[in-house]
């Protein structure tokens, strides 16, 4: 380490900086990544993430496909979105500096690792000519940093291999970012601490790799500048930091113990689903049974026999597998169970672009069976929001004995942020009886109110019977072929669903409740649509957000508040599938706008497509 | 809930007879089907369990013996295609209080569900898989099965059926099945006694019943299961005994190199040359050479081919969670909702 004296810096004030780190999938950059956004949020400041990874776990080195991104926004104000563009790239190769120089606006600061702009990198990043030097990067801030070797001298002395010590370079990284934006490092000294504890040696190189980064950002003179982004203004309250599958998995956890009964999950190991597999594996003192299954079917078929036999069957996975769910998801409607089908979805269609977000199972999940087969869906808006609507969904499920699906996506699923940290007495209760009379039971006779059958569970003295795939008789369940019986538990099933709108809450308008403008939003696009109702609202423009959290049935206010505004645009990340049912259901002419590109909207982007709506308005179009 | 209800059965148990587990459903299968009889036996054998009624659950598949748990009067559910081991795994693992029967087809078992069969028997599911096995997709009107004879004509292959059939048996073994039998739908005294000796095994237990269809399939085991030949042509197994068979039981099995041998006992041949049969042998290699024996080469076997013992997965899935909560003490919400790094924010 330097022994040279820190040099006082001029420190900035800004209220919001977005950082992109940029690597090598081998270079740890989803961990820098986790580990600045972790060190903000413990600080007080507003975050929100978006990590961006190849599915390849590890493409050839220095490789375009190879390119792992994190970006992160960070804020003294209440925040949304990961930003639109980041203020800082770091790219630790030329291949991270390629994929991502042009979302990098005029202006901003790119540090570069030097050490890896050799020529054979170069080559694999198809640089005709060294970037750092052909007048590429005219116009940015650009920080040339030989991380590589600088960090190697971190590590003299504690006997590790030369790739051992490579592989702490992110630290260093991190180190010098932390320096710039004025970050304390103890929390992330402590979590190396913690992860390497059976490798002192490897615990002992992170560290001074951290803390070498740190101490060249103080001592050199290649920044200006350093950065203060204060503490945010949030409600009071204890928070944590939380990615939207984490948020899922726990949501799931408390619906559990909210019902009263035992959580079973089985699922299939698929991208961006499987972190709610591990995350629930670890919650056996829970009681909380999770199995991994041969397949998809399988999966769900557990689920299935669990919620049979009394607990809350769930099964998690992603477009793809819901595909193969589907036979048995309409089993489940047809012998009315409790089940929730988490559906992580990703860019399809078929394996599409596995590790990349996309809204474009709404259709799959409302219609993707044989037969008529309503199934309600919910579908949360921002990572912390998963807690919320997995009780939500479970609370359906129980109150009307249906399947649910859950439609969350990868940005949700990989995002984070702050959380404020529910207690635990405030949560809902969402518990249902199981049936256990003999007296005039009947399988299929219903709840006058919510249609719901009995929960007649195996073990219940006197209840013996039999449910299948088969129609039912109305009442009896008796296997049924008569037309009209058909025709009635056609229409009951659609009812029974239809009717869980009671039950919900009605759909809330940011803004003026009637008007100009309307942008209706569902999922994940929640962030983006609601800064740029923010923007847009201050200047003067009027418009509205509202989003649907219940897509299937939709709240009771829907139609209505719809048709409270002159112009309703729905932006949404596939071609139009909620338009194309609100269309059909309100006949009205919902404005859709779509971008399918992996990612999520960008706040502009949505800002200009309504000034573009609010200006053909004025125009009299 | 579940917790406080016993694992098994429950010593103070009114005495149940046949009648108590014939569901009011007549049963809708053609007229001299096998499955009458499989039901018949299924039903005779449940009082022996000591498992109260409640506590028993039939779950089936799509196919002809996909309607038995119709006829059940227990807990029973008829799913779908190829998928009723999933769901009674699912079943059993969080209800490990009650007995769980798979009843299942040559089709749905072996065809659309196989992959779930593999897996079940690895896990030592607690589950009885019964398959009856006709070699023909009966209830879609008489397709070629995948345990159909090479060269079947059928509806779906006029020119003869050009896939190899494969052996139930031999693929639950390969699968790590726990336990492992063969019956007869007319052998009915053999059949109750291997429906007995499933249904007091704990763990996986995979039974196939040769079974007959008269419909699209007639005399599908004929050759050696009628009754002027069914001694001559088939093998009863018998733990501990040597593998002695014929009317007048004059023809044994003995070990030839790696081969099982057809011999006739006298002339210098005894009891002591046969293989005697070990149905709790460790390994699986008897059981496996006795599940390639099929007639015309060999006398068929019947009866318990393996029966060991092994963890269960609803076992292991408690023990795992029994261990968590000695370790960690039982979940607190609150605090796992708090885990990790927190901060406060004051008003």
């Amino acid at each position: 380490m330097t022994e040279a004296q820190p040099i006082e810096r001029p420190v900035q004030e800004l209220e919001r900086v977005t950082i992109r780190f940029a690597g090598d999938s081998g270079d740890g950059m989803q961990l820098t990544g986790s580990q600045f956004t972790r060190t903000s949020a413990v600080y007080g400041n507003d975050i929100s993430t978006f990590p961006d990874y190849p599915a390849e776990i590890r493409a050839p080195a220095g490789s375009l496909p190879g390119v792992s991104g994190f970006q992160l926004s960070f804020s003294s104000a209440d925040i949304h979105t990961p930003g639109d563009a980041p203020d800082v790239l770091v790219a630790m190769n030329p291949a991270a500096l390629k994929t991502n120089l042009a979302e990098v606006p005029a202006g901003a600061a790119i540090i570069v690792n030097s050490d890896a702009f050799t020529p054979q990198n170069l080559q694999k990043a198809a640089y005709a000519s060294n970037p750092l030097t052909d007048g590429t990067l005219k116009g940015y801030a650009v920080f040339e940093v030989p991380i590589t070797t600088l960090n190697a001298r971190s590590a003299e002395g504690l006997g590790l291999t030369s790739k051992q010590v490579d592989l702490t370079k992110n630290f260093f990284t991190l180190g010098l970012v932390f320096w710039l934006y004025e970050r304390d490092m103890t929390p992330t000294l402590r979590w190396i601490a913690s992860k390497f504890a059976a490798r002192p040696a490897i615990a002992e190189a992170n560290g001074r790799a951290l803390k070498a980064g740190y101490a060249f950002g103080e001592t050199t003179e290649i920044f200006h500048t350093h950065y203060r982004v204060k503490p945010a203004h949030l409600a009071p309250g204890t928070y944590r930091n939380v990615t939207g599958n984490e948020a899922t998995a726990l949501g799931f956890l408390a619906a559990s113990r909210l019902a009263g009964r035992e959580l079973f999950y089985g699922s299939y190991p698929i991208t961006p689903a499987s972190d709610i597999l591990h995350q629930l594996s670890g919650y056996k003192q829970f009681g909380v049974k999770t199995f991994q299954a041969e397949d998809e079917i399988a999966a769900i078929g557990a689920a299935i026999g669990a919620s049979y036999g009394g607990g809350l069957g769930l099964t998690g996975t992603s477009g793809p597998g819901m595909a193969l769910k589907s036979e048995a998801m309409n089993l489940a409607v047809m012998l009315e169970l409790p089940l929730v089908i988490v559906d992580v979805q990703r860019a399809g269609p078929s394996t599409g672009m596995p590790t990349k977000t996309e809204q474009a199972d709404l259709l799959q999940a409302m219609f993707g069976r044989n037969g008529e087969s309503p199934i309600p869906i919910v579908a949360p808006a921002t990572p912390s929001e998963c807690f919320d609507y997995a009780i939500e969904a479970f609370r359906i499920a129980l109150r009307s004995m249906t399947p649910v699906v859950y439609l969350s996506d990868a940005f949700l699923a990989n995002g984070a942020e702050p959380w404020r940290v529910p207690d635990v007495a405030d949560l809902p209760s969402i518990g249902r009886d199981t049936h256990t009379d003999p007296t005039g039971f009947a399988p299929y006779a219903r709840d006058p109110k919510t249609l719901a059958r009995p929960w007649a569970i195996p073990g219940t003295p006197g209840l013996e019977h039999r449910i299948g795939g088969l129609e039912k008789a109305d009442g009896t369940g008796n296997v049924s072929y008569d037309p009209d019986n058909h025709d009635r538990m056609v229409r009951v099933r659609a009812e029974k669903i239809a009717r869980i709108a009671d039950d919900i809450p009605d759909l809330q308008v940011y803004g003026p409740a009637e008007g100009e403008l309307l942008i209706l939003g569902w999922g994940s696009t929640y962030g983006a649509i609601r800064s740029a109702v923010e923007r847009l609202q201050a200047a003067g423009r009027p418009v509205s957000h509202a989003h649907l959290r219940h897509l299937n049935p939709l709240p009771r206010n829907t139609g209505d508040l719809l048709r409270s505004f002159r112009t309703v645009l729905l932006p949404e990340i596939n071609l139009g599938q909620l338009a194309l049912l609100l269309r059909a259901r309100f006949l009205i002419d919902i404005r859709s706008y779509t971008a399918i590109r992996g990612k999520p909207f960008r706040i502009s982007e949505i800002e200009e497509e309504a000034e573009r709506l609010l200006a053909e308005a004025r125009s009299g179009r | 809930m579940s917790d406080e209800r016993p694992a098994g059965g429950v010593a103070e148990l009114p005495v149940l007879t046949r009648k108590d587990f014939v569901s009011d459903q007549d049963p809708r299968w053609c007229p001299g089907c096998g499955d009458y009889s499989i039901l018949a036996q299924t039903q005779k054998v449940m009082p022996d369990f000591g498992f109260p009624r409640e506590n028993i659950v039939f779950i089936s598949g799509i196919g002809c013996s996909g309607r038995l748990p119709y006829y059940m009067n227990t807990y029973g559910m008829h799913s779908i295609h190829g998928r009723a081991a999933t769901i009674a795994t699912g079943l059993k693992a969080s209800r490990p209080d009650l007995m769980v029967w798979v009843i299942t087809g040559d089709g749905d078992c072996l065809s659309i569900g196989g992959n779930h069969l593999l897996h079940s028997m690895r896990r030592n599911v607690d589950i009885k898989v019964v398959m009856f096995n006709n070699r023909i997709y009966g209830l879609t009107k008489g397709q070629v099965s995948p345990t159909s004879e090479f060269g079947k004509r059928t509806k779906s292959t006029p020119l003869g059926s050009v896939d190899h059939p494969i052996s139930p048996l031999t693929v639950a073994l390969a699968a790590e099945a726990s336990f492992v039998a063969r019956s007869v739908d007319t052998h009915t005294e053999h059949l109750q006694a291997t429906l007995d000796a499933a249904g007091g095994h704990r763990g996986s237990v995979f039974v196939e019943v040769l079974q007959n269809c008269n419909i699209f399939n007639d005399g599908a085991w004929r050759e050696f299961t009628e009754r002027d030949v069914r001694e001559d042509r088939m093998l009863v197994l018998e733990h501990g005994q040597p593998m002695i068979f014929g009317k007048d039981r004059d023809k044994g099995i003995r070990l030839r190199g790696l081969h099982p041998e057809v011999v006739a006992l006298g002339d210098g041949v005894g009891e002591a040359d046969l293989l005697v049969h070990d149905a709790h042998a460790d390994d699986p290699y008897l059981a496996l050479m006795l599940s390639r024996m099929m007639w015309p080469e060999y006398p068929v076997p019947v009866g318990v081919f393996r029966d060991v013992t092994r963890a269960t997965h609803d076992q292991l899935l408690v023990e795992q969670i029994e261990t968590a909560r000695a370790g960690q003490g039982e979940g607190d919400l609150a605090k796992t909702l708090l885990a990790g790094e927190t901060w406060t924010v004051t008003a």
